[in-house]
């Protein structure tokens, strides 16, 4: 255990992702968390399924978990700018306000990205991540190696998914305390001006609101209706 | 998914939307992809599959749950544990017992770090 308050969150500079201030609380799993896992690891060890088959699958599904209320949460953001000052000053509560409660003692704290400063999460790992709201993490991003190089050079990280952010853009790695989730509130993007809050959250994808992607554009969407 | 069409046909009541399968928690998609790795690699077909979960349902619509849906793979995963027990897979006891080693990992992990079991 390290020394930190243990309310603090912090951001990473260039320190190491093993440093990681999560109070000093075990971890909790829920009864069908725990009867999930004791059967996938029975199955893993006797051979019966293949980890990384499984992997395979729930990728193919990852999208289709959770609510992804945050979607409304950001495209709200974007067309009320009193919901947006409330949203950056207390998420907790102004996502509160469209009904999506999570659990109590959860603290969510929206992250505005800019034209000078994008931000991204890291820490996936556990029930820090908020997936109510943002959906499933993607299963890559649970991986030790991608944690640490996240925190180590989070622009390579994001090049690889295809974003490339210009080097004016000061990049910000946030990493999840016990107390604390984390929801990016990415820029609307260019040529959307008088759509709706429904139009708006099409837009919005999980990656966005974790900071390793971009929302998509109005053009993404006609190349996909197409 | 090739298998998807299929497994629909087996299980009207299957959570999904116009694009396939939902899940309200990550479990639920774990439980699922279990249940679709057993079959692709044999252990039972989606038939069989079906009958397992319809009678987890039926038992728990005669104790008065009300069924509504909500707890699709609450039912999924009892249905998964009792066919791979009915298939030799696995035990009741030593599933019983992985859990609680799964809980006390969980007690002995510090928050934000993955939970493993000691070997």
């Amino acid at each position: 255990m390290n020394e930190k308050a243990p309310n603090a969150g912090h951001r990473h500079e260039h320190d190491d992702a093993a440093d990681h201030d999560h109070g000093d609380g075990g971890s909790e799993l829920s009864e069908m968390d725990l009867r999930v896992r004791a059967l996938e690891s029975l199955l893993v060890e006797k051979g019966y399924v293949d980890p990384q088959a499984l992997d395979i699958l729930i990728e193919t599904y990852e999208t289709k978990v959770g609510p992804h209320n945050g979607a409304r949460v950001v495209a709200k953001a974007w067309t009320d700018p009193e919901f947006k000052r409330w949203l950056l000053t207390d998420a907790s509560a102004a996502i509160a306000s469209l009904g999506y409660t999570g659990r109590q003692g959860e603290h969510m704290v929206a992250l505005e990205n800019t034209p000078q400063v994008h931000n991204m999460v890291v820490c996936t790992l556990c029930s820090c991540y908020p997936w109510p709201v943002l959906g499933l993490p993607p299963v890559w991003y649970k991986s030790a190696p991608y944690r640490s190089r996240a925190v180590i050079d989070p622009r390579g990280v994001m090049a690889e998914f295809g974003v490339r952010l210009p080097d004016s853009v000061e990049v910000r790695v946030w990493d999840s305390t016990a107390e604390i989730r984390y929801l990016v509130l990415p820029e609307r993007p260019a040529q959307t001006e008088g759509w709706s809050e429904a139009q708006l959250a099409t837009l919005v994808t999980r990656d966005s609101m974790i900071g390793t992607g971009l929302p998509a554009t109005p053009s993404d969407i006609v190349q996909r209706a197409s | 998914m090739t298998t998807t069409p299929e497994i629909r046909a087996a299980l009207p009541d299957l959570p999904c939307d116009d694009a396939g399968p939902v899940f309200k928690a990550p479990w639920e998609a774990q439980a699922f992809a279990m249940a679709l790795a057993l079959h692709e690699r044999g252990a039972f077909n989606w038939k069989e599959w079906a009958r397992e979960l319809a009678a987890v349902i039926a038992e728990l619509k005669a104790r008065g749950d009300p069924d509504t849906g909500e707890d699709y793979y609450r039912h999924w995963l009892t249905a998964l544990e009792r066919i791979a027990t009915r298939k030799g897979l696995v035990t009741g006891e030593v599933l019983q017992a992985r859990c609680e080693q799964w809980a006390q990992a969980a007690r002995e992990t510090p928050h934000g770090q993955p939970i493993e079991l000691r070997r």
